[in-house]
């Protein structure tokens, strides 16, 4: 395998049936469906067959492909594979054919929306792969455009300006960050992740641009920072979120929600803390108290919502904050804090799985979400339905372990990333770990609202007469996410085995207790 | 290397037979310039794949021409030179191809039309400062004939107000020019020589010198606010000549800054250069404000021409060898984008609803009816946002890092008029092809538009071929252009090296 460009094949696969699929002009819709799955399905193929050579004792970068791009600019063609972004490959490979069937039976120009799915995919996997920042930004960027037409082309009656106001928030990062590289660049000339890194981890990054003299080391920071956060979202840089995954059709809203996302978190740990330990150490408190913001509003403003499309759309502002609020609270720590090493790893294990988890359990969510708009004929609101789980119990069933995964219930996957989260959160810095428990009770309270007014009760609304319980198809989805979030939430050690060596590096890297 | 002055003088040649072959039938004068074209831009790069990069121009062609003032017949290239040689016939035989319908006294079209192609390749080998300017003037006088005659909307306003900015612009680079020659004693118009003379002028002198020169090209460049000749004189002109001038001849204006005015003054530059870099950056953000708000379809993307062109301006402000290779990469880029874009609102759409209104174009849901446009234009538009993978992105990038390094307010005012633009790119983009989702979509065939014919497919995939090309593959020109940074002539106003 290793002979192979392992990585480039799981990257461009997607975009080969893109490219397959866009010369194919009269191909019929079915086909063009089925063609677009098999590619999707080619990223966890080449991912697991990648397992068998992957290492899980080594921390560093696998796989590796570097070539010469540009040589006149320095820059690279480089791919690298390690526990973290394994992590978010085969979440892409899981979440990416689910996304398809998501959206299997809308009938409008199913050749275009694949094609662009397929690129979105594609797009995801470079940035999870890609090491040198003129490479991963092209994957970042690209990943826009394919995003965009899936909201405004077969998005809800507002989809026109949610799209609009998704990219422009979008490239409003982006410029952040590109200026942020342009000014990495000038200072060292080099736009590779792993330098930078050691550059950074010698002081010698900080002393570069400090000597930038004036705001200009905080702006460099503050661009790079807000280009990564936007995309996240972190708190109060999500405002562009609710509408965008909203009006999203089911299955890119899954793809958004699983793996854009993890995008933001992705380009936190990978460049944003090697890079800028320094200043994200003096900012901790500020930034611990935007994700505290993400967790605590998120829920709230979750459980305000009678649109069921947007209650899971703002619950995601609140799972992946918990993610942040983990990372924040690491770099929080300076020497003789007290915190302990048994402190960080579960604080980065946690940020890692439950980056992991959600993806997994809130795909399951959009996804059931679809399936009520289906059957109701696009109804989607809290008090549209009621009873359903007589009508259809094994849909419910599905429906609730996907609700109970994402409320945190011990046994399933979401207990153990959101427990490591606040294990760690709590050693390190207690007070957030607190406030943060506001943000698990709204959490609770919104999504068994959900449960109960969907699914218990009398039948009412949507679901007074006949309603129909999960189809074959439907099933191939929910049931192996089902499963899996069962498996991981009993063996959480078959993800976290293959970062456990990052983990411990990174641990290492912390100031001494 | 001795190939290239036949792109000159096959161009010429070209354009008498055009005009020959123009009285026998329109078919014949277009199949004569798209030889024509395609032969000089074959010669380009038959001699660019012989080319070595080396500081310094590599003669081509000498003659003594007249020797009572030293004048000569000099012909040479460098990187830069190549580059924009490569892009005058790429821009000059997609435009042939994008003007493949035009009936209308198609012989004398296409004369001036290769005239002013001859015209720039003259002005992109001249190594004599006069003979530069004869060329300059040759493709001027083409343009305003071009858009009189076969223009649409206010054409003879726009043609004027294009002529008389460029006139007045070249008025100014003469007399700089000759007040250089009179006061330097030099005895050659060479533009080493006249660098070399210019070393004795007092820093008054060189001010006053470099400042007409200067604003002289930067009219034709369209530096803010020198510009509003451009969005009106772009839209008026015929689709072939939108592409054209907007891609290439404003070009030359550009590169005559880079060429003449900052080697010849560099203590000029120094004084005036945070008045220039001042001037492209509100330009970059000013023009993308404008082009947001305007209701013309062409006239969106002759503003955003200005917008691009502030950042070649800007790459050659920042004064260091990475931001001037960023801006000849993006004199390159834009030229094949402007002219991509142009194509789309000229040919692909105006030709074929006779409307350039947005408010109207947003009625007719053209995602559907052309599909082929609208997918081009989207990917003219994502290259013109500077995302990675087409060629506006290495091009800005470079130019704003080595903004960065001499003023760090120019690079964040940049970095927020590619903001700006990627604002007006998207509306544009959705109003024109994708309608509003409250209007009914009229249903297929209500609007039975021409399709698309195979020389728009042609010349399409030739300008999408060259800013992927070079989007992936920045280094296949830069390789070129940085080695001609480092000539002896720059060393006085470029700052550092490469990285």
């Amino acid at each position: 395998m290793n002979a192979l460009p392992c990585l480039s094949l799981i990257v461009f696969t997607p975009w080969a049936g893109a490219l397959l699929l866009a010369l194919l002009p009269r191909i019929s819709g079915g086909a063009s469906r089925v063609l677009a799955l098999v590619f999707s399905f080619s990223t966890l193929a080449l991912a697991l067959a990648a397992l068998g050579s992957f290492d899980r004792t080594a921390a560093g970068f696998q796989f590796v492909e570097r070539h010469a791009w540009i040589a006149s600019l320095n820059v690279h063609y480089h791919l690298g594979l390690d526990g973290m972004s394994l992590l978010l490959v085969l979440l892409t490979g899981i979440v990416a054919p689910a996304g398809l069937l998501g959206s299997w039976r809308q009938t409008r120009n199913p050749r275009l929306f694949g094609l662009l799915f397929l690129l979105l995919q594609g797009s995801a996997l470079g940035v999870f792969l890609a090491l040198d920042f003129f490479h991963w930004f092209l994957f970042w960027e690209l990943s826009l455009v394919p995003a965009f037409f899936l909201i405004k082309l077969w998005g809800g009656a507002d989809a026109a300006r949610a799209a609009v106001q998704f990219i422009l928030y979008a490239l409003a990062g982006s410029a952040g960050l590109l200026l942020g590289f342009a000014a990495i660049y000038a200072a060292t000339g080099s736009l590779d992740f792993e330098g930078l890194a050691r550059l950074a981890a010698a002081g010698t990054l900080h002393a570069k641009l400090a000597a930038l003299g004036g705001f200009w080391p905080k702006a460099v920071f503050a661009g790079v920072f807000l280009g990564l956060a936007v995309k996240v979202p972190l708190f109060p840089f999500h405002t562009w979120l609710p509408s965008a995954y909203a009006e999203a059709p089911t299955g890119a809203a899954m793809f958004f929600t699983s793996i854009l996302s993890k995008m933001g978190v992705y380009g936190f740990l990978r460049i944003l803390w090697p890079l800028f330990p320094g200043p994200l150490h003096a900012a901790s408190v500020p930034l611990l108290w935007l994700a505290l913001g993400g967790v605590v509003f998120g829920a709230f403003a979750a459980m305000r919502q009678s649109d069921l499309k947007r209650m899971v759309a703002y619950s995601s502002v609140n799972h992946v904050s918990y993610c942040l609020l983990a990372l924040f609270a690491v770099t929080s720590a300076s020497a003789g804090s007290g915190a302990t090493r048994g402190d960080f790893s579960a604080a980065l294990s946690g940020a890692l799985l439950q980056m992991f988890n959600h993806g997994i359990s809130a795909a399951a969510l959009f996804f059931c979400v679809g399936v009520l708009e289906a059957r109701s004929g696009g109804r989607r609101g809290l008090g549209d339905f009621g009873g359903v789980r007589t009508s259809a119990p094994v849909f419910a069933g599905l429906c609730g372990i996907a609700l109970f995964s994402s409320l945190g219930l011990p046994g399933l996957n979401g207990f153990v990333g959101e427990f490591l989260v606040f294990r760690g959160v709590f050693g390190l810095a207690p007070w957030a770990a607190a406030v943060g428990c506001l943000g698990l009770l709204a959490t609770a309270m919104f999504l068994l609202t959900f449960w109960q007014r969907v699914f218990h009760g009398p039948r009412a609304g949507a679901a007074a007469g006949s309603f129909a319980d999960a189809t074959g198809g439907e099933l191939a989805v929910l049931v192996p996410l089902a499963a899996l979030m069962l498996l991981l939430g009993i063996l959480p050690q078959i993800l976290t085995a293959f970062y456990n060596p990052l983990i411990t590096t990174w641990a290492g890297l912390l100031p001494p207790p | 290397m001795s190939l290239l002055p036949w792109s000159i003088y096959v161009s010429f040649a070209g354009a008498l037979l055009a005009l020959a072959a123009g009285r026998r039938s329109a078919a014949a004068a277009r199949w004569v310039a798209l030889a024509t074209a395609a032969t000089a831009w074959g010669l380009v790069l038959a001699a660019a794949c012989r080319f070595t990069p080396a500081a310094g121009l590599q003669t081509v062609a000498d003659a003594g021409w007249i020797p009572l003032m030293g004048i000569r017949y000099h012909l040479a290239a460098d990187g830069i030179s190549l580059t924009l040689l490569v892009l005058t016939g790429l821009a000059a035989t997609a435009g042939i191809l994008f003007s493949w319908n035009l009936e209308e006294r198609a012989g004398e079209f296409f004369a001036f039309y290769l005239t002013l192609i001859g015209g720039v390749y003259g002005v992109f080998l001249s190594a004599d400062a006069f003979l530069f300017f004869v060329f300059y003037e040759i493709a001027i006088v083409p343009k305003y004939f071009l858009i009189a005659i076969w223009g649409s909307t206010r054409r003879e306003y726009g043609a004027m107000k294009l002529v008389l900015y460029s006139f007045a612009g070249s008025a100014l680079v003469l007399a700089g020019l000759l007040w250089a020659y009179a006061a330097g004693g030099a005895h050659s118009f060479a533009i080493g020589d006249l660098a070399a003379a210019a070393a004795h002028f007092t820093a008054g002198e060189q001010r006053g010198m470099f400042a007409l020169v200067f604003l002289g090209f930067a009219v034709l460049a369209g530096l803010f606010p020198f510009h509003t000749w451009a969005p009106t004189g772009h839209a008026a002109a015929p689709t072939a000549a939108s592409m054209l001038l907007a891609g290439v001849v404003m070009k030359l204006g550009a590169y005559g800054c880079l060429r003449i005015a900052l080697p010849l003054f560099p203590t000029g530059f120094a004084f005036w250069q945070p008045a220039i870099g001042g001037l492209a950056v509100a330009g970059i953000v000013y023009a993308g404000f404008i082009a947001l708000v305007q209701d013309d379809f062409k006239f969106v993307i002759g503003y955003s021409s200005v917008s691009h062109m502030g950042f070649v301006i800007l790459g050659l402000a920042a004064g260091n060898v990475l931001a001037a290779g960023g801006a000849v990469l993006q004199m390159f880029s834009h030229g094949v984008i402007a002219g991509l874009l142009f194509a789309v609102a000229g040919r692909m759409v105006y030709d074929r609803t006779h409307t350039r209104r947005l408010e109207d174009l947003r009625l007719l849901h053209l995602g559907r009816l052309l599909p082929f446009a609208a997918v081009v234009f989207v990917i003219a538009g994502l290259a013109s946002m500077g995302m990675p993978g087409f060629s506006g992105f290495p091009s800005e990038l470079t130019i704003l890092i080595g903004a960065w390094r001499t003023s760090r307010a120019w690079a964040v005012v940049a970095a927020f008029g590619v903001l700006v633009a990627a604002a007006f790119t998207v509306r544009v983009i959705t109003v024109c092809f994708f309608g509003s989702a409250g209007e009914p979509a009229p249903a297929a065939g209500t609007h039975p538009l021409p399709p698309i014919t195979l020389a728009e497919k042609t010349g399409a995939a030739l300008l999408i071929g060259a800013t992927l090309l070079i989007g992936l593959k920045p280094g296949l020109l830069l390789d070129w252009i940085l080695p001609s940074l480092h000539s002896p002539l720059f060393t006085a106003v470029l700052k550092g090296g490469a990285p």
